[in-house]
C-alpha cells in the first residue's frame, strides 16, 4: 500500500465545453492550480497537485472538447494529454463531466472515451437545471448502460464533492474501464440483412439476429456451406470484411448517436410540470439578443466595462508608479558610491519591474468583468451579436472583447483573447489587437495635437485627429487579418459553434480564481522578459558613460556661453549629451537616414529607438532630447515648435506631426506585448512576427504621409 | 429540399442529406446535425446570422454559411 501511496496518481478532467468542467476543476482544485503551455502550441495547460486519501493526485485540466476526432491542432494536444502520448503518462483515471440537462450530446463525447481502455469515473454535472426544467435522472440505470462509476455534483453549490472525491480515491485503488454496447454499425446492419435476403431467396430461413452474430464472428462452419453458392460466398465475404473494417476503424457518428439517444430516453423521464412555453432565459434573450435593445445593451456593458477599467485602475496604477518612485528615491542614495549600480538597480530594474506591475490593475480588473459576462453567460449573447459584423473579416463574434480591450491596453487584451476556442481566430485577433490605439499612445497625440493642430486649426479638427488616430489601428487591422487568415495561417478551422447557456449568477470564487491567475500567470512569465528587455535598453541609453572630465569641460563651456544659466538646466544639458553619446543616440544618428523620408531627424529617431520598450516613455525620452529633463511636458511643446533641421527648415511641421502620429498609432513599440504575445501564443516567432510587420508598417505609412504631405505642398 | 442556411426563424426541419465531406461539416455532424436528425431554428442574430437551432434536447449557434451541403426538408 505504501508504495503505491507514493507514487503521484494522474486524473484527467474532460468533457465537453459548457459542461461545467472549470468549476467542477476549480472546486477540486482551487488555488494550487499551475498554468503552463503544451510544447508549440497556444493551448494552456493546468495542472493542480492535490491528496486524496492515500493519494497524491496530479489533475489534469484538459481543453474542452465535443470530439475525440480532432479537427485543429489544438484538439490534438488535447487528444494527446488524455492518450498519455505528451509525456508518456497516461492518466490512471479520466474523469468525464456530463451535462445532465444535454445527455444526448455530451455522452457522444463520453462513448470515445469509453473505447481508450482507461478507468474512467463519469460526473452528472447540471442536474439542477435537469430538475427545473421538469425531468428527473435514474441514476441506476443510467450507471448500468455507461458501465462505470457515476456520481452526481453541483458543483456551484458544493454538493456532492466529498463523494466525488471519495469516488476518485476508490477508482484509483481499483477502477473500471467504462463497458458499453454500442448498436450495430448501420453498415453492417445493412450486409448483414442483404445477407439474409440472399439466405431467404435461396430456401434458407435464419433469424436477423442470427446474421449478425455470423457476420460478426465469421464461422468457418458456415463458410463451408457458403461454397456451394458463390453468389452468397461473396455476400458474406462482403459483410465479414464491413464488420472486420468497423472493428479496425472508429464507430460511425449515427451509430454513436442512436447509443446516447438510446441512454436519454432510457433514464431520463419528465415529471409531468414541465413545457412552460418560455423558459427565464428566452425571455431574457427575447429583450437581449433583440435587433435594437439587444444591440443598446450590447454598447452599454461594453461602456461601462471600460469606463470602470479607466477609472478604477487610473488611480490603482498612479498609485503603482508613485509607489515605485518612492522606492526609487528611497533606494538611490543607499547606492550613492556606485552609479553605475545606482543607474542599473533604480533605472533599470525597479523602473522596470514598476513598469511590469502597473498593468496588473487593467488585467485583473478586465478579467474581473470577462469572468462576470462569461459566468452569467451574458458573453455567449455578446459573441452571437457580434459575429456578423467581426465574421466577415476573418475574425470571429468572441473577438471584440480582446479588440475592445485593447483600446485601453493591449495586454489584457491579448491575454483576453483566449475566450475564443478556434486557434486560428483567436491568432489572428492577439497579432491584430496591439493595432488598436492603446491608452499610452494618448501622451503622444495629446502632446503633437496641442502643439500643431490646435493652435492652428481649433478644437474641431483637434477632436477629429485624435479621433482618427483611434480609428487608424482599426481601419488597417481589417486588411491584415484578410492577409492573415489567407495566406500565413495555416490548418483546418473549426466551424463557429456557440452555446448560449441559461443565465445564472457567476460563482464568485470562479471570478476571483481567475484574477488571481491571470495576474500570476502575466507577472512569472510575460514580466521576465519584459524586466530582462527594459535592462537591456537601459544600458544602451547609459554606455558609453560620459567621462568625468567631459562633464566638466561640457559645463565650463555652457557657463562660459551663458554666464547666469542655472544649475538645472545644466544637468539637462549634460543628460541630453549623454543619450547623444551613448550607444542608443549613437544608434539614433546612425538610423537618420532611414527615419529621414518620414522627416525625422536623429533626436525624433532617438526617442523613437528609446520608446520600443514602452511607448509612453517617448514623452519623457523627447524631454530629454530637447534637453528640457524629462518632467517638463508644458515647455515642450513649445521647444518642439522652435527646433530646427541644421538648415534652419522647421523640423516640425503639420505633416511631420501626423507622420510621427500615424507612426506610433501602429508600430510595436511595447516590450510587455510581446512578451505577452509569446506568452500567449507560446512561440517566439509570432512575437518576432508581430514586431517586423507592425513596424514595417508603421515606417512605411510614416514615410507615405510625409511624402505625400510634401507633394501637396505641406511641408 | 433547401439548404439549412436558408431557414428562417421559426422553421421546423429534418436533416434529409449532407453533401460536405470537409472536417468542419463532420464536427457538425459530431455535434448531432444528423440525416434524420429534426431541429428548429429558435433565433436569429440581429444582423442576420448567426442562427440558433434547438435539435437533441440542447441548443446551438452556428453560421448560415458553415452549413453548407446540410440539405434539410422543411416541415410544414
Amino acid at each position: 500500500m505504501s508504495a503505491i501511496a507514493l507514487a503521484v496518481k494522474r486524473v484527467a478532467v474532460v468533457g465537453n465545453p459548457n459542461a461545467g468542467k472549470t468549476t467542477l476543476f476549480n472546486s477540486l482544485t482551487g488555488s494550487s492550480q499551475k498554468v503552463g503551455n503544451y510544447p508549440g502550441v497556444t493551448v494552456e495547460q493546468v495542472v493542480a497537485r492535490k491528496t486524496l486519501g492515500a493519494f497524491q493526485i496530479d489533475f489534469v485540466d484538459v481543453p474542452g472538447l465535443y470530439s475525440l476526432t480532432p479537427v485543429s491542432e489544438d484538439e490534438r494536444v488535447a487528444l494527446n494529454e488524455i492518450e498519455g502520448k505528451l509525456d508518456g503518462r497516461v492518466p490512471d483515471l479520466l474523469v468525464c463531466v456530463v451535462d445532465a440537462s444535454n445527455l444526448e450530446r455530451n455522452l457522444f463525447l463520453f462513448t470515445q472515451i469509453a473505447e481508450l481502455g482507461i478507468p474512467t469515473l463519469l460526473v452528472l454535472t447540471m442536474v439542477d437545471r435537469l430538475r427545473e426544467s421538469g425531468k428527473s435522472l435514474d441514476l441506476a440505470k443510467f450507471r448500468d448502460m455507461v458501465g462505470c462509476e457515476s456520481v452526481v455534483v453541483v458543483a456551484h453549490k458544493d454538493l456532492g464533492l466529498p463523494e466525488l472525491q471519495d469516488a476518485i480515491v476508490r477508482n484509483l485503488e481499483s477502477g473500471r474501464v467504462p463497458s458499453i454496447e454500442l448498436g450495430v454499425s448501420p453498415v453492417v446492419e445493412g450486409h448483414s440483412l442483404a445477407l439474409r435476403e440472399r439466405l431467404a431467396r435461396l430456401g434458407f430461413d435464419y433469424e436477423a439476429s442470427t446474421v449478425r452474430n455470423l457476420v460478426q464472428n465469421p464461422s468457418e462452419e458456415f463458410r463451408q456451406i457458403t461454397q456451394d453458392f458463390p453468389e452468397l460466398a461473396e455476400d458474406y465475404d462482403r459483410a465479414v470484411q464491413a464488420a472486420k473494417d468497423f472493428g479496425r476503424t472508429e464507430v460511425d457518428i449515427p451509430t454513436r448517436y442512436a447509443w446516447t439517444s438510446l441512454v436519454e430516453r432510457t433514464v431520463i423521464s419528465s415529471t409531468g410540470d414541465q413545457q412552460r412555453k418560455l423558459s427565464p432565459a428566452d425571455k431574457i434573450d427575447r429583450f437581449l439578443t433583440h435587433r435594437f435593445f439587444g444591440l443598446v445593451f450590447f454598447v452599454a456593458v461594453m461602456y461601462l466595462t471600460f469606463q470602470s477599467i479607466y477609472t478604477f485602475a487610473g488611480p490603482l496604477m498612479d498609485l503603482i508608479e508613485s509607489g515605485f518612485s518612492k522606492v526609487q528615491n528611497w533606494v538611490s542614495p543607499m547606492l550613492e558610491g556606485n552609479p553605475v549600480m545606482q543607474s542599473l538597480v533604480v533605472d533599470g530594474v525597479i523602473a522596470g519591474i514598476g513598469g511590469i506591475l502597473v498593468f496588473l490593475p487593467q488585467i485583473v480588473i478586465l478579467f474581473f468583468f470577462i469572468s462576470v459576462l462569461e459566468g452569467t453567460g451574458y458573453l455567449a449573447r455578446a459573441a452571437f451579436l457580434m459575429d456578423r459584423l467581426l465574421g466577415w473579416c476573418g475574425l470571429n463574434g468572441r473577438a471584440f472583447i480582446p479588440l475592445l480591450s485593447s483600446f485601453a491596453c493591449a495586454i489584457p487584451g491579448i491575454m483576453a483573447a483566449r475566450v475564443m476556442p478556434d486557434p486560428k481566430s483567436r491568432l489572428a485577433t492577439i497579432l491584430v489587437a496591439p493595432l488598436m490605439s492603446c491608452s499610452a499612445r494618448l501622451p503622444v497625440y495629446l502632446l503633437l495635437i496641442g502643439a500643431f493642430i490646435q493652435p492652428t486649426y481649433g478644437a474641431f479638427w483637434s477632436g477629429f485627429a485624435l479621433f482618427a488616430m483611434h480609428l487608424l489601428g482599426l481601419v488597417v487591422a481589417i486588411p491584415i487579418v484578410f492577409i492573415l487568415n489567407r495566406r500565413m495561417l495555416k490548418g483546418s478551422r473549426l466551424p463557429f459553434m456557440l452555446e448560449l447557456p441559461p443565465y445564472q449568477w457567476p460563482r464568485w470564487k470562479d471570478v476571483a480564481l481567475a484574477m488571481y491567475l491571470r495576474g500570476k500567470v502575466f507577472v512569472t512569465t510575460a514580466g521576465t522578459t519584459i524586466l530582462v528587455m527594459s535592462v537591456i535598453i537601459w544600458a544602451a541609453g547609459y554606455f558609453p558613460q560620459m567621462g568625468a572630465a567631459d562633464r566638466e569641460r561640457t559645463t565650463a563651456a555652457l557657463k562660459q556661453a551663458q554666464p547666469g544659466i542655472e544649475d538645472k538646466e545644466v544637468e539637462n544639458r549634460l543628460a541630453q549629451k549623454q543619450l547623444e553619446q551613448s550607444v542608443l543616440g549613437r544608434f539614433g544618428k546612425a538610423v537618420e537616414p532611414v527615419f529621414a523620408p518620414a522627416g525625422f531627424d536623429w533626436r525624433i529617431s532617438t526617442a523613437i529607438l528609446s520608446a520600443f520598450p514602452a511607448r509612453e516613455t517617448v514623452v519623457p525620452s523627447l524631454g530629454i532630447i530637447f534637453s528640457l529633463g524629462g518632467d517638463e511636458e508644458e515647455k515642450l511643446a513649445d521647444t518642439l515648435k522652435q527646433a530646427k533641421w541644421p538648415d534652419g527648415r522647421p523640423l516640425f511641421t503639420l505633416t511631420t506631426s501626423i507622420s510621427l502620429m500615424v507612426f506610433f498609432a501602429l508600430c510595436a513599440q511595447c516590450l510587455s506585448t510581446l512578451a505577452t504575445v509569446k506568452r500567449e501564443t507560446n512561440s517566439t516567432k509570432w512575437a518576432v512576427f508581430m514586431f517586423v510587420y507592425m513596424t514595417v508598417l508603421a515606417y512605411v505609412c510614416a514615410v507615405l504621409v510625409y511624402q505625400g504631405g510634401r507633394l501637396l505642398g505641406a511641408a | 429540399m433547401v439548404e439549412l442556411g436558408t431557414l428562417e426563424k421559426g422553421a421546423t426541419a429534418t436533416i434529409v442529406k449532407i453533401e460536405n465531406e470537409s472536417a468542419e461539416a463532420k464536427r457538425l455532424q459530431e455535434m448531432g446535425l444528423l440525416p434524420g436528425t429534426g431541429f428548429k431554428v429558435v433565433k436569429v442574430a440581429p444582423l442576420g446570422d448567426p442562427i440558433e437551432l434547438e435539435l437533441r434536447g440542447y441548443r446551438l449557434c452556428l453560421r448560415r454559411k458553415e452549413t453548407e451541403g446540410f440539405l434539410v426538408e422543411v416541415n410544414p
